[in-house]
C-alpha cells in the first residue's frame, strides 16, 4: 500500500477519525485543563464538601471539599502519561524480545519463550501488587515502569511468530546473502513489514496500561502523592460515595477511563480495516 | 497427546517455581528493607519490637545463609505454612485464605462460565447483521473497556441506592449465621447478585466482541464461500463458522483468566465481599506482608490450575490436537 492510498483509507475510515477526534479533545483537556480550572491544586480544599455540580464547582466537590474537575484533569494527565510510557516500554520490550527470539532461533529462542510463557500465565495485577506493596514511595514514573516491565509477554509472542514467518521470505534471504548484519536485517527488512501490526499492538497496550494503573490505584498501591482517576475512585469507595448517592464523584472518573480505552479499541478496529482490505467492504 | 500435556505441565510447574521465588525474594531484596520498616512501626512499644524481631528472625530465618532460607521457604510451603497474619494475629495465613476462597470462587466461576456461553452466542448472533451490529457493538465496547470495579460501583449505585433493590455490602446479612437453611441461601444469593452481575457484564462484552470478529473472519474463509456456492443455508454456514471460531475463544479464555481474577479482586472491594481480593486489600492497608504473599501464591496457583483445565478442555473440543499428538494424522 503506498502512502497516498493509505492516507485515503485512513481519513475515510469513520472509526479512525472518531477515535482521533476523541483523543484530540482528551489531550487538549489534559494539557489546558489545569489552566482553565479556577483551582490550582487538585488536593486543595476549596469549598464545602458534598456539593453537586454547580457554577462554582463544575463537576462538584467530594467529601472533603476538593474540586472534582481539577482532580479529573490532573488524573487524566497521569492516566495518559502512564498509558503512553507504560505502553511504549512494554511494546519496545516485546518487540525486541520477539525479534531476537524469532530471528535467532535455537536454544536462545527456547529460553526466551519459556520465560515469556511463564510471565504470560502470571496475572499482571498480582505481580504488580506484590512488587508495589513493598515499595515505600511510588510515583507515576515507577508505576509505568513496572507496568511496562510486566506487560510485554503477549507482544513478544506475537512478534516472534510473525518474525518466524517473515524471515524465510526471499527478500530476507537476499539481504543475508549481501552479508548484512542481523540488526540491520531485523530493523531494515523485517520490522517495516510489521509496522501496521506493531502500531496496533501499541494501541492495545496503551489501553492495558491505563487499566492496570487504574486497578493498582484503586487497590491503594498507586502513587503515594498526587492524584489519578483510580485514586479518585478509591477514595470515593472508601468514603461511601455510593451510599451517600454522590454520583458526580463516581461516574465521571470511570467514564473517562472507559471512554479512553473504548476509543482505543475502536481505533484498533478501524486501523484493522485500513490495513486489511478484506474487512473494508462493510 | 501425552507430549502436549507434558509440555504444558512443565511450563506451569516452572511458572509456579518462578512465582514462589518472587514471593520469597521480594521482601528480602526490595530496596528500603520492608522488614525493618515493619518493625519500626512498633517502635513506640519496645516490648513488641523485641517479640517481632525474634519472630521475624525465626520465621524468615534471617540469621541463616540465603540458600538455606530459600530451602526452608519451600519446606514450609509444602507443609501449607505461609506464616502468621499480623492484621488478624495470631491466625495462620493459610486458614484465613481458605476461609475466603469459597466466596471468590462462587462469584468468579459462574461469571466466567456464563459470560463465555452467552457472550459467544451473542457475538455470533450480531456478526454481519448491519443494523444489529451497529447498535450492539458500541455497547460491547463500552462494557469491555470499563474497569471491572467501576461497573460494579455504577451497578451498586443504580440498584442499591437509586432504586434500592439489592444490598451492596457483604456476602450475607450481618445478623445471620451461615447455615444451610433456605433463608440463608436466599439471602446469600441476594448479596451475590450484584458482584456477579458486574463481572459478568464486563466479560460478556469482551467475549461478544471476540466472537463477532472471529465469525466475520470465518465467513470470509474459503470453506464458507464454497458452502455458499453450493447453496447451503446461512444457518448451516454460520454453524460451521461458530464451531471454528470457538477454538480461539477457548485459547482466549486461558489468557483472560489472569485479568478476570484481577478484576474480581477490585470488584470484591466495591461490594466488601469477603473473598481473596477483599482480604488482599485489607492486608495491603495494614501492611500485613505474610498475608499479601499468601494471597499472591494462592492467586497464581488458582490461575495455573484453571489454565490446565482449559488446556484439557481444548483437547476435548479440538480433535485436531488429539489426532496430531497421537500420530493419527
Amino acid at each position: 500500500m503506498n502512502q497516498k492510498e493509505f492516507l485515503h483509507f485512513f481519513v475515510k475510515n469513520k472509526k479512525v477519525v472518531f477515535a482521533i477526534c476523541v483523543y484530540i479533545v482528551l489531550i487538549t483537556l489534559a494539557i489546558i485543563g489545569p489552566y482553565i480550572s479556577p483551582y490550582k491544586d487538585p488536593l486543595e480544599f476549596v469549598g464545602p464538601g458534598y456539593q453537586p455540580p454547580c457554577k462554582e464547582y463544575w463537576l462538584g466537590t467530594n467529601t472533603f471539599g476538593q474540586d472534582i474537575f481539577t482532580q479529573l484533569v490532573y488524573g487524566l494527565r497521569s492516566s495518559l502519561l502512564v498509558g503512553l510510557s507504560g505502553g511504549t516500554l512494554a511494546t519496545v520490550l516485546g518487540l525486541f524480545i520477539g525479534f531476537v527470539a524469532g530471528y535467532k532461533g535455537g536454544w536462545f529462542d527456547e529460553i526466551l519463550m519459556m520465560f515469556t510463557n511463564i510471565l504470560l500465565v502470571i496475572p499482571t495485577l498480582a505481580l504488580l501488587i506484590i512488587i508495589a506493596a513493598y515499595l515505600p514511595y511510588r510515583g507515576i514514573f515507577i508505576e509505568s515502569l513496572i507496568i511496562g516491565f510486566t506487560g510485554w509477554p503477549w507482544i513478544a509472542r506475537a512478534v516472534r511468530s510473525q518474525t518466524l514467518s517473515l524471515k524465510t521470505r526471499e527478500f530476507v534471504d537476499l539481504a543475508r546473502i549481501t552479508a548484512r548484519g542481523p540488526i540491520k536485517i531485523i530493523f531494515g527488512e523485517i520490522m517495516p513489514n510489521m509496522m501496521s501490526y506493531v502500531f496496533m499492538v501499541f494501541i492495545i497496550e496503551f489501553g492495558v496500561a491505563i487499566h492496570s494503573a487504574t486497578g493498582l490505584d484503586f487497590i491503594g498501591l498507586g502513587p503515594t502523592r498526587g492524584i489519578s482517576l483510580g485514586i479518585m475512585l478509591q477514595q470515593a469507595t472508601l468514603w461511601n460515595a455510593i451510599q451517600l448517592g454522590m454520583w458526580w464523584w463516581i461516574i465521571t472518573p470511570g467514564a473517562i477511563i472507559t471512554l479512553m480505552v473504548a476509543t482505543l479499541y475502536v481505533m484498533n478496529a478501524g486501523l484493522d480495516e485500513v490495513f486489511n482490505p478484506k474487512l473494508r467492504e462493510m | 497427546m501425552k507430549k502436549y500435556f507434558i509440555k504444558k505441565v512443565l511450563i506451569y510447574i516452572l511458572t509456579f517455581f518462578f512465582a514462589v521465588t518472587i514471593d520469597w525474594a521480594i521482601p528480602r531484596f526490595m530496596p528500603g528493607n520492608p522488614i525493618n520498616s515493619l518493625i519500626s512501626r512498633f517502635s513506640t512499644l519496645p516490648e513488641s519490637v523485641k517479640v517481632l524481631q525474634s519472630y521475624f528472625t525465626q520465621s524468615f530465618g534471617l540469621d541463616k545463609p540465603l540458600w538455606e532460607q530459600y530451602l526452608n521457604f519451600w519446606k514450609a510451603l509444602f507443609k501449607g505454612d505461609l506464616g502468621i497474619s499480623i492484621y488478624l494475629y495470631p491466625q495462620p495465613v493459610t486458614k484465613i485464605i481458605l476461609r475466603a476462597l469459597p466466596y471468590s470462587l462462587i462469584v468468579l466461576l459462574p461469571a466466567v462460565l456464563l459470560s463465555f456461553a452467552i457472550g459467544n452466542r451473542l457475538g455470533a448472533f450480531v456478526a454481519r447483521k448491519r443494523k444489529l451490529d451497529n447498535i450492539a457493538l458500541p455497547i460491547f465496547y463500552t462494557l469491555t473497556s470499563s474497569p471491572y470495579f467501576w461497573l460494579g460501583i455504577i451497578l451498586a449505585w443504580i440498584f442499591g441506592v437509586v432504586i434500592p433493590l439489592f444490598p451492596i455490602a457483604g456476602a450475607y446479612n450481618f445478623g445471620m449465621i451461615p447455615s444451610l437453611s433456605w433463608e440463608f441461601i436466599f439471602d446469600f444469593l441476594y448479596h451475590w447478585f450484584l458482584p456477579f452481575g458486574s463481572l459478568f457484564l464486563v466479560l460478556l462484552g469482551s467475549w461478544a466482541i471476540g466472537m463477532r470478529n472471529m465469525i466475520i473472519y470465518e465467513l470470509e474463509a474459503n470453506y464458507s464461500r464454497y458452502l455458499e456456492a453450493l447453496g447451503a443455508s446461512q444457518r448451516l454456514i454460520r454453524r460451521y463458522a461458530y464451531r471454528n471460531a470457538i477454538l480461539p475463544q477457548v485459547t482466549g479464555l486461558a489468557i483472560q483468566i489472569g485479568t478476570v481474577v484481577a478484576g474480581s479482586i477490585t470488584t470484591e472491594i466495591v461490594f466488601s465481599y469477603p473473598g481473596i481480593g477483599y482480604i488482599l486489600v485489607q492486608s495491603i492497608m495494614n501492611q500485613d506482608y505474610f498475608l499479601i504473599q499468601g494471597c499472591f501464591l494462592f492467586i497464581i496457583f488458582g490461575v495455573l490450575l484453571s489454565n490446565l483445565l482449559v488446556d484439557i478442555f481444548y483437547v476435548v473440543i479440538d480433535p485436531r490436537i488429539r489426532k496430531t499428538y497421537s500420530g493419527e494424522v
